[in-house]
């Protein structure tokens, strides 16, 4: 009985506070996107137009790790059960990427590109089952600076 | 000492290439950030503790291979490619890798 009073308990705070989390950082992710729209980004090996000589290379990093919730956790084991999409953990890694992308562009200064980006996604921790429980996204580029 | 993730680098050229530096750490989390994780995996959201740690392991591994890079008598690393690997429960494994060469320009 007590057992399933600290199952439900820790279910409803996962549900009630990771959603909240969740929604909070999607919002502050939309509108940190929106301001670094501006800066070039791609995964491509060779840079926009001419480069003048002179130019200044540097790499640039960002990571994030980000866990699930609770009810996240148990909603995607049940989903195991059945197949078919996971979304609880499409958004867990969704947030993670944009999250290390903004910090990489946000780490990069006055840089007018930024050129051959690369992301790896490794799990961290394994949940109870050896479920995901935790991922960590590194995300690693060149940026172009005019000077 | 200019490091890219590109096979040149962007308005300047390789005069001479050197080889391979590459620099690794091996990392355990201690038991204090796993508690705070712990209590982290019932709401979700960032594992702070965890990110700092990663990134700790990567500046270490990353001087490294600029330790050895300038040991070759190089003054540039192109191409430089990051790996993690799990080694053994609680700790994990960070591996950066390069072609150290000459530029001019």
């Amino acid at each position: 009985m007590i057992d399933l009073i600290i199952f439900l308990g820790l279910i409803t705070t996962g549900y009630v506070v990771g959603q909240t989390l969740e929604r909070r950082h999607y919002r502050a992710i939309e509108q940190r996107e929106a301001a670094l729209l501006a800066l070039p980004t791609t995964s491509t090996k060779r840079s926009f137009g001419t480069v003048p000589p002179g130019t200044r290379s540097e790499l640039v990093q960002g990571a994030c790790c980000i866990s699930v919730d609770y009810f996240k956790r148990i909603a995607a084991s049940l989903r195991q059960l059945f197949g078919g999409r996971v979304s609880s953990y499409e958004t867990l890694v969704d947030r993670a990427r944009r999250e290390a992308i903004l910090r990489l562009k946000e780490g990069a200064g006055d840089a007018h590109q930024i050129i051959n980006l690369r992301l790896v996604t490794s799990s961290i921790t394994k949940g109870q089952r050896g479920q995901v429980g935790a991922i960590e996204v590194h995300a690693y580029a060149t940026a172009l600076y005019d000077h | 000492m200019f490091v890219t993730t590109t096979d040149d680098i962007p308005g300047r050229t390789i005069t001479a290439c050197h080889g391979v530096a590459s620099g690794s750490t091996v990392r355990a989390k201690h038991a204090g950030r796993d508690i705070m994780a712990g209590l982290k995996n019932i709401v979700g959201g960032e594992l702070k503790g965890y990110t700092e740690l990663l990134n700790e392991a990567r500046e270490e591994a990353y001087q490294r291979m600029l330790d050895q890079a300038v040991q070759m008598g190089a003054n540039a690393v192109v191409n430089v490619r990051f790996s993690t690997s799990s080694v053994a429960a609680g700790a994990s494994e960070i591996y950066v890798y390069g072609t150290a060469v000459t530029v001019e320009g």
